[in-house]
């Protein structure tokens, strides 16, 4: 209960920061709605020469640009945001006023900037997904739903661990901004389904920079795509790297030594 | 003329420095602009296979050269000024390119190709990677590798002038970052990068002949492929001749202006 009010305080920081800013509102928009044209242009071309690409209707495409929206837009929301934070707090050496608050300090690194205006992407997201399902006449089961809303926390879970393995590394390295952006142009990727790409890519979009979980997996199981199997895996995944995720920084922090100390 | 080769040279010298420093964005760099082309050759290739081995005039094999072409003409063209400028403004850093007795946009061009001449070095091993992964069938045809060089280089300028121009909208505003993303995206659709351009729509081919687009990435690419005729190409260069004169009396003009426009920092 204590962790949602901190969230919830975070949040409110956020929001009456950016407040000041209210054109970026509108730029932002623009720019969500811009990402979105791109998105359907690109598919309009695409299917005017097939009608299936790699099994996928254009329908069932558009379902996945919605959760690559939906994804993208939470991940430069908060997790991009405070890990840049982190990063430029450890260099700085302001990461001590952090460690000396009692609470725990991998929440609060979490949760201490907040991109509002990002939420564009989030809203323009779960709308295209929730007009993509009405055009596909899909009836989502009560199963597949559920399915969906696993995958999807499966795969928040799974970047946001990544993410935090990478900044805690700046304990250690004290330059790691460049290993973020790295992420995001391979995040480009995950607009398109990861079994379109040959092996040598699709193990990479996997494992190394884990963009297929984060948007392929709670497409399919929206498609009806997803099996058990896959499901588990991410489910796994996902409990196995927060719990890494957890000791690496607990391990990282013991290392940190501080601005002045 | 000996006074500007030296600055050339000198540049080339300072961007090297530089950019040995900074080894990992050059990687991050390589990987965002290889990325991009390769997520289209894929999906080309799949939609290919799936209809039985070519879409139109272009087989998978057509599809690998054309991406991977695309690939490295973008390379040699792109400029990433525009993302630089208003950052410039900003800090006042154009301050003291506006004391030197020279054009700044000097320094710009060597320092692109500097940074050009240094990338290539890994840019030419992936492509050639990338084209024996995806199967690539490149046609040599002697007289499109000779009308290839001064396309690329007509290209260059032309993209270079335009976008240069374009960074000026910075002395007015700056929130530039959703123009950069309307050219960014105009780019990508009809200079040939989403699909070859004869795959478009075709009132998308007719704005694509009509604006620069074409004429800075798909043009040198479509030639070098051997998929246009000599009046087609001819016709190009006539193109990219007025593009090229349009630029630099654009960039006259609209130099002029913001120059007058710019109150630095501190004055």
């Amino acid at each position: 209960m204590t962790y949602l009010r901190l969230l919830y305080v975070f949040f409110r920081i956020g929001v009456l920061g950016e407040l000041a800013y209210r054109v970026n509102f509108f730029v932002q928009l623009f720019q969500s709605l811009l990402g979105l044209g791109t998105a359907l242009a690109g598919l309009a071309v695409i299917f005017t020469h097939t009608d299936r690409l790699g099994g996928w209707r254009p329908d069932e495409l558009i379902v996945l640009v919605g959760v690559y929206m939906l994804v993208g837009g939470a991940i430069n929301l908060v997790i991009q945001p405070s890990m840049e934070r982190l990063i430029e707090s450890v260099r700085e050496g302001t990461l001590d006023f952090t460690l000396t608050k009692p609470e725990d300090a991998q929440l609060l690194v979490s949760v201490q900037a907040v991109q509002i205006w990002q939420l564009t992407d989030v809203v323009l997201g779960f709308g295209v997904l929730i007009v993509a399902l009405i055009r596909l006449g899909a009836a989502v089961g009560v199963w597949q739903a559920a399915a969906f809303g696993v995958a999807l926390l499966a795969g928040g879970a799974i970047v946001y661990s990544f993410w935090l393995i990478l900044a805690t590394c700046s304990f250690w390295f004290v330059r790691v901004e460049n290993i973020l952006v790295i992420f995001q142009s391979m995040y480009e990727a995950g607009r398109w389904p990861v079994s379109l790409y040959p092996g040598w890519l699709r193990f990479a979009l996997t494992f190394v920079v884990p963009v297929a979980f984060a948007t392929t997996v709670p497409a399919q199981a929206l498609t009806g795509r997803l099996t058990g199997q896959t499901l588990l895996g991410a489910v796994a995944l996902a409990a196995a790297l927060l719990v890494g995720s957890r000791l690496f920084w607990r391990f990282g922090i013991r290392y940190y030594s501080g601005a002045s100390a | 003329m000996r006074d500007l080769l030296e600055v050339y040279v000198q540049q080339f010298k300072t961007t090297l420095a530089t950019q040995v420093q900074y080894r990992a964005a050059l990687v991050i760099w390589l990987i965002g602009h290889i990325l991009d082309p390769v997520i289209y050759l894929v999906v080309w290739d799949t939609v290919a296979r799936s209809s039985g081995g070519r879409v139109g005039t272009f087989s998978t094999g057509d599809f690998g050269a054309y991406f991977i072409l695309l690939m490295l003409v973008n390379h040699a063209t792109f400029t990433w000024i525009m993302y630089e400028y208003d950052y410039r403004i900003r800090h006042g850093d154009l301050s003291f390119a506006l004391l030197r007795p020279i054009h700044p946009i000097h320094a710009d061009i060597a320092d692109n190709v500097s940074f050009k001449l240094i990338t290539l070095m890994f840019m030419l091993p992936i492509a050639a990677g990338l084209a024996i992964v995806f199967r690539a069938t490149l046609p040599l045809i002697p007289w499109a590798l000779a009308a290839f060089v001064p396309a690329l280089l007509l290209a260059f300028i032309v993209r270079f002038l335009v976008e240069w121009t374009l960074a000026m909208v910075a002395f007015w505003t700056t929130r530039v970052s959703a123009i950069n993303q309307m050219y960014y995206v105009a780019a990508l659709f009809l200079s040939g990068q989403v699909a070859p351009l004869s795959l478009m729509p075709f009132p998308i081919q007719v704005v694509a002949t009509l604006l620069p687009f074409r004429w800075i990435i798909g043009f040198p690419v479509e030639l070098l492929l051997g998929r246009l005729t000599p009046g087609e190409v001819l016709m190009g260069f006539a193109a990219q001749g007025v593009w090229l004169a349009i630029g630099l009396a654009l960039l006259k003009i609209v130099w002029r202006a913001s120059v007058r426009q710019y109150s630095a920092v501190g004055s």
